[in-house]
């Protein structure tokens, strides 16, 4: 049978990616953020998944405004990176897990999450910074991996709650899954930060800290908070954390919290980051 | 009528159905610039390139005086403007700094130092 041992959450900052890509982690400004990974670095190479379920959201890269689907799963074989506007991140394509993803998409539909099916897309900043941060710059990389694409750009994104609860059934779908699968899911996006019109670089340090807190021990009463709490207190992209409910729905109810990171700034964002295990 | 608790918050636009009705054209405009060739041929003639799409004028002219505020305010969201600055080379950063009035050394001191605080920033009541 498959399992999912534990949860990643970090932010996908696309600053950090071009750090990384251009050379710059070695720089004053950017060394305290790798720094902030190198033992979930260490914990993953441990862990050796043979599959992320990673969610995070699409920027406008594989999705325009002509199609918008709430809850999208990637089922191709392959991802490549985007061009966002500058060229391809230098990464590696992201390569799948047809069959696991195609039994998510049929095992969450027929438990009442209609979810997208995507056969074909780029995959863009939102997925693969949180493949460099976890594995840093490797030829290919280690695991495969079934993308889940959240909107949060056109409001209304997902609640919490719905988030949460996707998470859960993520869990059964992946349990129901015969083949003995390690499988991690991560959850990206966040912390604080806007990015639009005279309020941006708001970052709320409070806000974020009561997020982890709350995130690791009492993920249902957050998953209640409404998304105005959300764009009032942590930026409008700050809503993007809604995202971190559905790897930790994926999880136990106690978790065992592995590594926990918090820095500002990272570009215009708060950098949150947490490894969760199931006991 | 209730009040939408969104239009409270300061310096801050959702971008809800209303503007996503009013930004359709400037917006798929922006996705256009994720192939390299459509970068050459918006930057080779700006307008005659923007006057392919079905945009009003006062969108063409926001994009052509790089006015980021301004197409936010006539329906653009910041993930598909972000297209232009990257096709003008510009970062998130930058056009940030720009949107909120400041330098970029102003702006990049200001995330050194904690980013801007929601204190003060949280309701358009806070500002009185």
């Amino acid at each position: 049978m498959a399992r999912i041992t534990a949860g990643v959450a970090t932010s996908h900052v696309p600053a950090i990616g071009a750090a990384l890509d251009n050379g710059k982690a070695d720089e004053p400004y950017w060394q305290p953020v790798f720094a902030g990974y190198e033992a979930s670095k260490a914990w993953i190479a441990a862990e050796k998944p043979d599959v992320v379920i990673l969610v995070y959201n699409d920027h406008a890269s594989a999705f325009s405004l002509e199609l918008i689907p709430t809850f999208a799963i990637g089922c191709a074989d392959e991802f490549a990176p985007a061009d966002e506007g500058w060229g391809p991140r230098p990464v590696p394509t992201v390569q799948g897990h047809p069959e696991l993803a195609w039994h998510l998409a049929e095992s969450l539909i027929l438990d009442e999450f209609d979810m997208t099916i995507v056969n074909q897309m780029d995959v863009d900043h939102g997925l693969t910074v949180p493949l460099s941060l976890m594995f840093g710059q490797p030829e290919a990389w280690p695991c495969k991996v079934i993308p889940l694409a959240v909107n949060v750009v056109q409001y209304p994104p997902p609640t919490g709650n719905r988030c949460f609860k996707l998470g859960q059934a993520i869990r059964r779908a992946v349990e129901s899954y015969p083949e003995d699968l390690k499988v991690v899911v991560f959850g990206t996006g966040g912390m604080s930060h806007q990015l639009q019109g005279p309020r941006a670089g708001l970052i709320n340090k409070t806000f974020d800290n009561a997020f982890l807190d709350r995130l690791i021990d009492d993920p249902q009463a957050q998953a209640q908070v409404p998304h105005i709490d959300y764009v009032r207190e942590a930026g409008s992209e700050g809503i993007e954390l809604v995202m971190w409910l559905v790897m930790r729905g994926a999880l136990d109810p106690k978790v065992r919290v592995a590594h926990r990171f918090y820095h500002v700034p990272a570009s215009n964002t708060a950098v949150g980051h947490l490894v969760l295990e199931n006991l | 009528m209730t009040e939408n608790p969104f239009d409270d918050i300061p310096g801050t636009t959702l971008f809800n159905h209303a503007q996503s009705r009013l930004g359709f054209h400037l917006n798929q405009f922006c996705m256009s610039l994720m192939k390299a060739a459509n970068r050459e041929a918006f930057k080779a003639d700006e307008r005659a390139y923007l006057d392919q799409w079905k945009m009003t004028e006062d969108q063409k002219q926001a994009v052509l005086d790089r006015d980021w505020n301004g197409m936010i305010a006539l329906g653009a969201n910041i993930y598909f403007t972000a297209k232009i600055a990257a096709t003008d080379g510009l970062s998130f950063r930058q056009i940030a700094a720009e949107m909120s009035g400041v330098s970029e050394d102003v702006y990049a001191q200001m995330m050194l130092d904690g980013g801007r605080s929601v204190e003060g920033n949280r309701s358009k009541k806070d500002k009185r």
